[in-house]
C-alpha cells in the first residue's frame, strides 16, 4: 500500500486552506483564459506560468494543475456555446455540443462535459498514480509503425462516423489532408506548398482552421440565410440541469471515454485529439439512437470530453516517468518543473516523491474544484445564448478574430481565418461536413511522418508495417471496422448502416 | 489575446516615464521553448540589474525562427532598442528554407549559452563505444537509424559531420527526424532505432537511470559530471555546439552598437544572469562583438557545406 499512503500524504498536504485558495485561483484563471477561443491550454499555461513563479513549490504546482485543468475545461465551454473550439481536442465537442446548445439544451451539454471531465480526470489521475510504471512500459512498445497503424484505425473509424454521406465525408477528409501538406516537411526539412509565404512554412494552424470553419463559416451561413431562418437559437428549453435520461445516456460514454483517452494520452506521440475522435466514433456505433448524432446527441459530448480530460492526465505519465513532454502543454509544464530545478524523468519518483505525489494530489483537488466552480456557472453561461442573434454572431466573429490574432499576430493568419471561413460557408451551403477537414489536418501529418519513419527505419521494407504484434493487431481491427459494415450492408442487416449507404451520392 | 491586452496595458503605463535604455527582445519562437526562455531570462536579468528600465519580450513563432527574423530585419533598421534571440538552429533553417533574410541582415551582438550534443544507444544495444557505432555505420550506413530533432537541425548536422569524419558518404545516413527531443527519446527507449542524438541535458536523466548508454558528446572538452568521451578524442574531428545568441537591428550607428554591446556585456557578467544559467543548466559560452561575428561566419560556411553534403541544400 506504499502508493496509497503516499497519495494520502499528498492529499493531506494539498488540503491546506492556503493551497486550496491557490487551487481556486488557478482553476478560475485557467477557465477564464481557456474560454477565449483560439487560446488552448498550452498557451494558457504558458501565459500564466509566470504567475506561479513567486510561490513555493507546492503552491506553485497546485496553481499550475488548476490552470492546466481549468484551461482544458474552458475550451469545451466555447466549443459548446459558440462553436469555436479553442484547441484541437475540443473540435469534436463542438459537433454535438453546439447542436445541443442551439436546441436549447446547452445546460445539459455543459453539465455532461463538466461532470464527464471530472469523472475522467478522477479515473485517469488514479490511473496515473497507480499504473504509471506499467502504462509507460506499454507506451514505449509503440514504434513508428504502430503509430501508423493507430492512425489508420482512426482514419477508418472517423471517416465513417461523420456526416450522412460517405462520399462527402471522404471529400472533406481529403481537403483536410491536402491542407496538411502545407509547410516544412518534418523529415527532410523541405518546404511544400508555401507559395513563398514564410508564415505558411509551419503549416496551417489547427485552431485557425477549426475556428474559421466552425465559427466564421457558421456566422456567414447564418447571415447568408437572412431573417427567416428556421432553426432559431433557443436559449434554454426545459431544465438547465441534466435530466434522468441525460444521466442514463452519459455515464457509459464517460467511462468509455476515460478508458479510451487515458492510454492514448500516455502514448508519447499520441495526442489528446485522437482519443476524442475514437471516442466519438465508438459512441456513434454503440448509441441506441445513432440518428441523433449530428443533431445534438449527448453521448457525443460526454464521451469525447471524458476522453479529452483522461488523456490530459495520461500525458503526465510519460512526462513524470520519462521526462517526455508529448504535447505542447506538457512541454510547458516541463518548464514549470525546471523552475524548481526538478528534472522529470526516471529518477523523479525516487528523488522527489513528496513533490510528485503532491502534484498528483493537487490534480485531484483541482479536478474537484473545477466541478464546484463550473456547475453553478452553467446557468450563467447558457444566458450567453439569450443575446439576440446578430449580436451573438458579431461577438463570435470578434472573439474568433481576436483569438487568432492573439495566438499568432500576423496578417497572413487573419487572411487564412477569413479564407477558411468562406470555405466553411461554401461547404455548409453544399452539405459537406466540416469536421473531417479539421481531422484530416490533425491526423494527416502524424500518419505521414510515422509511415515514413517506419519505412526509413526498415530501409523501405513494407512488411515492417505488419510485423509487430501491436501494428498487426491495430490494422486487423481497422480492417474489421472497414469490412464488417460492408458485409452487414450486403446482407441487408443494420438499418443505420444501410441508411448511411443509401445517402451516398 | 490576453498577452496582447496585458502587453498593451503595460506599454501604455510604461510609455509615460520613457527610459533611454528600454529594450524589446523578439523571441522568434513560441512561448516555452529555448529561445523564449533565453529572451525571458535576459529580460529578468536586464531589469533586475538595472541595466534597462523596461524590457518586453515579443514572440513571433515560425519556421526555425526565419519568420521572426524576416519581420525583425524589415521593421527595426537603425533602432538601437530592438534585440532578437537566435541560435544555431536558425543558421540551418535559413539555409534549408532558402530564407531571403539571413543573419547578414541583422547585427550579431553576442553568443550567450550553448549545449553540446550527445550520442546515445538503448541500454540493450550491443554497441558499447562510439567506435562500435561508427564501425556499424561504415559497414552499412542505411542499417544505422538515428533518431534526433528536426531535419537540418543541429542533431542532423552532427550526424552528417560524424559520417564525413569517419569517411562515410553523408547522403547515405538514415536520419529519422522527430519533432523534438521528447519524441525521439521514446523511439530510443523503445528500441525502435539504432542510436539517438540530441542535447546532452535531454538524455542525461535517462543515462543516469541506466536506460540508455551515452557513447560520446560533441563538445571540445569532456563535460564535468558526464562520463563520456568527446567525439574529437575518439578520433573524429567533430565539435558541435547548439548555441544561442542575441543580435541587434541592422544599420546601427557605431555608437549605438557599442552601447548595446556594453549593456549585454554587463548583463552577461551579472550575478542574476550567472545564477539563471546555473539553475537552467545552460553553459556560459559568452563571446561578443567582432570575435563572435567572425566565429558566426565560419559556422555558417561549415553548416552550409555539411547541409550540401547531406543533400538538404542544393
Amino acid at each position: 500500500m506504499g502508493t496509497f499512503d503516499l497519495l494520502l500524504q499528498g492529499l493531506a498536504a494539498a488540503l491546506d486552506p492556503m493551497l486550496l485558495l491557490y487551487a481556486l485561483i488557478g482553476v478560475t484563471l485557467g477557465t477564464a483564459v481557456g474560454v477565449l477561443p483560439g487560446i488552448g491550454p498550452a498557451l494558457t499555461v504558458a501565459l500564466l506560468l509566470p504567475v506561479t513563479y513567486g510561490l513555493d513549490p507546492a503552491g506553485s504546482l497546485i496553481m499550475f494543475a488548476g490552470i492546466y485543468y481549468g484551461g482544458m475545461y474552458g475550451g469545451s465551454t466555447t466549443s459548446i456555446l459558440l462553436n469555436t473550439p479553442g484547441e484541437s481536442a475540443s473540435v469534436i465537442t463542438a459537433l454535438e455540443g453546439n447542436r445541443m446548445a442551439r436546441a436549447g439544451r446547452g445546460g445539459p451539454a455543459l453539465a455532461t462535459a463538466a461532470i464527464g471531465s471530472f469523472v475522467a480526470g478522477l479515473i485517469a489521475t488514479l490511473g496515473l498514480a497507480f499504473l504509471a510504471p506499467w502504462v509507460v512500459k506499454f507506451a514505449l512498445v509503440f514504434g513508428p509503425r504502430d503509430y501508423f497503424a493507430l492512425m489508420v484505425l482512426a482514419f477508418i473509424t472517423v471517416s465513417s462516423a461523420f456526416g450522412d454521406s460517405t462520399l462527402r465525408g471522404l471529400t472533406s477528409l481529403f481537403v483536410g489532408l491536402a491542407l496538411a501538406c502545407v509547410g516544412i516537411d518534418q523529415l527532410t526539412g523541405q518546404a511544400r506548398l508555401h507559395f513563398g509565404v514564410p508564415q505558411l512554412l509551419d503549416g496551417i494552424e489547427v485552431t485557425t482552421l477549426a475556428v474559421a470553419m466552425f465559427a466564421v463559416g457558421e456566422a456567414l451561413f447564418v447571415a447568408g440565410r437572412g431573417n427567416g431562418a428556421p432553426d432559431e437559437v433557443i436559449a434554454v428549453r426545459g431544465s438547465v440541469w441534466m435530466t434522468r435520461a441525460d444521466w442514463a445516456r452519459s455515464w457509459r460514454p464517460w467511462l468509455r471515454g476515460s478508458f479510451i483517452g487515458f492510454p492514448i494520452g500516455a502514448l508519447p506521440a499520441g495526442g489528446a485529439e485522437i482519443g476524442t475522435f475514437l471516442s466519438y466514433a465508438a459512441e456513434k456505433r454503440l448509441a441506441r439512437h445513432p440518428e441523433e448524432f449530428g443533431q445534438g446527441a449527448i453521448e457525443g459530448v460526454a464521451g469525447p470530453e471524458a476522453a479529452n480530460n483522461a488523456s490530459a492526465a495520461g500525458t503526465l505519465v510519460p512526462l513524470l516517468t520519462l521526462g517526455l513532454p508529448s504535447t505542447a502543454t506538457a512541454a510547458i509544464m516541463l518548464a514549470g518543473f525546471q523552475q524548481f530545478g526538478l528534472q522529470p524523468g526516471p529518477l523523479l519518483f525516487a528523488t522527489n516523491p513528496q513533490l510528485v505525489w503532491s502534484l498528483i494530489a493537487s490534480l485531484l483537488v483541482a479536478n474537484a474544484m473545477l466541478l464546484v466552480l463550473n456547475l453553478p456557472l452553467v446557468g450563467l453561461w447558457v444566458r450567453l445564448l439569450t443575446i439576440p442573434r446578430p449580436w451573438l454572431y458579431a461577438g463570435i466573429l470578434l472573439f474568433a478574430t481576436l483569438g487568432t490574432i492573439g495566438a499568432n499576430p500576423s496578417p497572413v493568419e487573419l487572411a487564412m481565418l477569413l479564407a477558411f471561413g468562406v470555405m466553411g460557408y461554401g461547404m455548409r451551403l453544399y452539405g459537406y461536413p466540416i469536421a473531417p477537414v479539421v481531422v484530416g489536418l490533425i491526423l494527416g501529418p502524424m500518419a505521414e511522418q510515422q509511415l515514413r519513419r517506419a519505412l526509413s527505419i526498415a530501409q523501405g521494407d513494407v512488411t515492417t508495417l505488419v510485423s509487430s504484434p501491436v501494428s498487426a493487431g491495430l490494422l486487423a481491427v481497422a480492417a474489421l471496422a472497414l469490412v464488417v459494415p460492408m458485409i452487414l450492408r450486403s446482407r441487408g442487416r443494420g438499418r443505420v448502416l444501410a441508411q448511411v449507404a443509401s445517402d451516398a451520392d | 489575446m490576453k498577452r496582447f491586452i496585458l502587453g498593451g496595458a503595460l506599454a501604455a503605463v510604461l510609455a509615460l516615464p520613457a527610459l533611454a535604455a528600454d529594450y524589446t527582445i523578439m523571441a522568434p519562437a513560441g512561448p516555452g521553448g529555448g529561445w523564449d526562455q533565453t529572451a525571458r531570462t535576459m529580460q529578468d536579468a536586464l531589469q533586475k540589474e538595472g541595466i534597462s528600465g523596461s524590457v518586453q519580450v515579443q514572440n513571433v513563432p515560425g519556421a526555425g525562427g526565419t519568420v521572426g527574423l524576416a519581420q525583425f530585419a524589415a521593421s527595426t533598421a537603425g533602432k538601437a532598442d530592438q534585440l532578437i534571440v537566435g541560435g544555431y538552429v536558425m543558421v540551418g533553417a535559413i539555409l534549408t528554407n532558402n530564407s531571403p533574410v539571413t543573419l547578414k541582415d541583422i547585427t550579431p551582438v553576442a553568443r550567450l549559452t550553448g549545449e553540446a550534443v550527445a550520442i546515445v544507444v538503448p541500454a540493450a544495444s550491443p554497441l558499447q563505444t562510439i567506435g562500435d557505432l561508427v564501425e556499424a555505420l561504415k559497414a552499412d550506413p542505411g542499417a544505422v537509424s538515428w533518431a534526433g530533432g528536426s531535419a537540418g537541425g543541429v542533431d542532423h548536422i552532427t550526424v552528417g559531420l560524424l559520417a564525413k569524419a569517419a569517411g562515410v558518404d553523408p547522403t547515405r545516413i538514415n536520419y529519422v527526424a522527430f519533432s523534438g527531443g521528447g519524441e525521439a527519446l521514446a523511439a530510443i527507449l523503445g528500441n525502435q532505432v539504432t542510436a539517438g542524438i540530441s542535447g546532452v541535458g535531454e538524455f542525461l536523466p535517462q543515462v543516469q537511470a541506466g536506460t540508455m548508454r551515452l557513447l560520446a558528446v560533441s563538445s571540445d572538452a569532456r563535460l564535468p559530471g558526464v562520463d563520456a568521451p568527446t567525439l574529437a578524442e575518439s578520433g573524429y574531428d567533430v565539435v558541435v555546439q547548439n548555441w544561442r545568441m542575441v543580435a541587434a537591428a541592422p544599420g546601427l550607428s557605431e555608437a549605438d552598437r557599442a552601447a548595446v554591446l556594453a549593456d549585454i556585456e554587463k548583463m552577461a557578467q551579472s550575478a542574476t544572469w550567472k545564477e539563471a544559467l546555473a539553475t537552467k543548466g545552460w553553459a556560459d559560452t559568452y563571446l561578443a562583438g567582432d570575435a563572435f561575428a567572425a566565429q558566426l561566419d565560419k559556422e555558417i560556411a561549415a553548416t552550409e557545406a555539411v547541409l550540401r553534403d547531406i543533400g538538404l541544400v542544393k
